[in-house]
């Protein structure tokens, strides 16, 4: 059966690709920020995992108003970065999968998630921005990425506590997978940010610690706040920890926590990035 | 009804909030290609009409009034797209909705780190 190896939460923000385009990882500002990947990189070059699902949020590349789904699932062969209007850097196709996207599919409508399915999809900074963290110099070819998107933009959105059992019920899909790869699962996005309104530039560094406490070993802590409060307490845009939750959701077992790092401001965010074995990791 | 906001300083973006905003956040959209970037600049009335902006909103445009356009409807992942266009980033962006210049508006996120 396939395996899930372990979760990784990483920040998304669109001025981490543009400082890497830059090549500024190594200035002031970024230094202490990006010094923390390696270990996390380095894991990853350890593990070989075959496939990448990551939970992301669409900033208005693919998804406008005119159709957004809530929850959506990447099933296509390859994904295209385009061009999202404020100058972050196209980056090159991303591989995609599809016999397990499919098979994620077909078993979240078993379960009750009842999943919008794309066979094309442009995705942006949310999805490209951790691929290009974990393999930097576009060299991230080789592994199969499935994208699913989460509605973190317009209200209602999903809550916490059903974004957790989404990507529950997604980790189980993946366990019951008739296949020996080996899989992680990336929560992006996060922590505590505001971008719009008098409140801009909103961030709370003593929830977002909490957070990355809790989400180790006790994420019902944060699944029983609402998306109300994660706006109050981590800002409008705070609510992109329900892609933390996600992944944690699909992981199960014991976990064992391999990095916590966390850096503010990297632009206008408290940026986290943790990652949690399982059991099944080498 | 729309969700009536509780948080000081923050614009809930919800489904109401989506119906008035449509054609600006529809235009802003028009932003992630060269093409519709172009035309904005070289004619904004123009730009702004095609796309059936209120009048509420096409003052909140001219006057790069960015609490004026959240509060017709904007999306900031929309006007962020705009803020391109302006060359502004979400500092700049941030700076202009709480009355600090840019290096205020940087200094009091760095602040935020010290709590």
């Amino acid at each position: 059966m396939a395996k899930i190896l372990g979760g990784i939460a990483t920040s998304h923000i669109p001025a981490i690709g543009v400082a890497m385009d830059k090549g500024l990882e190594q200035t002031p500002y970024w230094k202490d920020f990006f010094d923390a990947y390696p270990p996390v990189r380095e894991w990853l070059y350890k593990q070989e995992p075959d496939i990448a699902v990551i939970f992301y949020n669409d900033h208005g590349l693919e998804f406008f108003h005119d159709r957004k789904p809530t929850f959506a699932i990447g099933a296509a062969a390859q994904y295209e970065n385009a061009d999202e209007g404020w100058g972050i850097a196209e980056i090159p196709p991303v591989t995609g999968e599809t016999e397990l996207s499919w098979h994620i599919v077909n078993q979240l409508i078993e379960h009750e998630f009842d999943i919008t399915v794309c066979q094309e999809m442009k995705v942006d900074h949310g999805l490209t921005v951790p691929l290009t963290l974990m393999w930097p110099g576009h060299r991230y070819g080789h592994i199969k990425v499935i994208p699913i998107a989460i509605n973190c933009e317009r209200h209602p959105m999903p809550k916490p506590s059903r974004c957790f059992d989404f990507g529950k019920a997604i980790g189980d899909a993946i366990r019951s997978y008739s296949g020996n790869q080996k899989v992680v699962v990336f929560g992006t996005g996060g922590l505590s940010h505001q971008l719009d309104g008098q409140r801009a530039g909103f961030i709370n560094k003593p929830f977002d610690l909490y957070c990355m406490d809790k989400i180790v070993n006790e994420p019902e802590a944060l699944t029983k706040l609402t998306n109300f409060d994660l706006v109050e307490q981590a800002g409008s845009q705070g609510v992109e920890l329900n892609m933390w939750l996600a992944m944690r959701g699909a992981l199960q077992g014991m976990l064992t926590e391999l990095h916590r790092s966390y850096h503010l401001p990297i632009s206008n965010t408290g940026a986290g990035l943790q990652l949690l074995a399982t059991s099944d990791a080498v | 009804m729309s969700q009536v906001s509780h948080i000081p300083g923050n614009i809930m973006f919800d489904g109401p909030m989506a119906t008035k905003g449509y054609p600006l956040n529809k235009m802003c959209y028009s932003f992630n290609n060269a093409d519709g970037r172009e035309a904005f600049l070289a004619n904004e009335d123009d730009y702004c009409e095609k796309f059936g902006l209120s009048v509420e909103q096409k003052q909140a445009v001219k006057n790069r009034d960015v609490i004026a356009m959240l509060e017709a409807g904007g999306s900031i992942y929309y006007l962020a797209k705009f803020a391109g266009i302006l060359g502004l980033n979400v500092q700049d962006v941030g700076g202009l909705q709480t009355g600090m210049t840019t290096d205020e508006f940087k200094a009091f996120l760095v602040q935020q780190g010290e709590k």
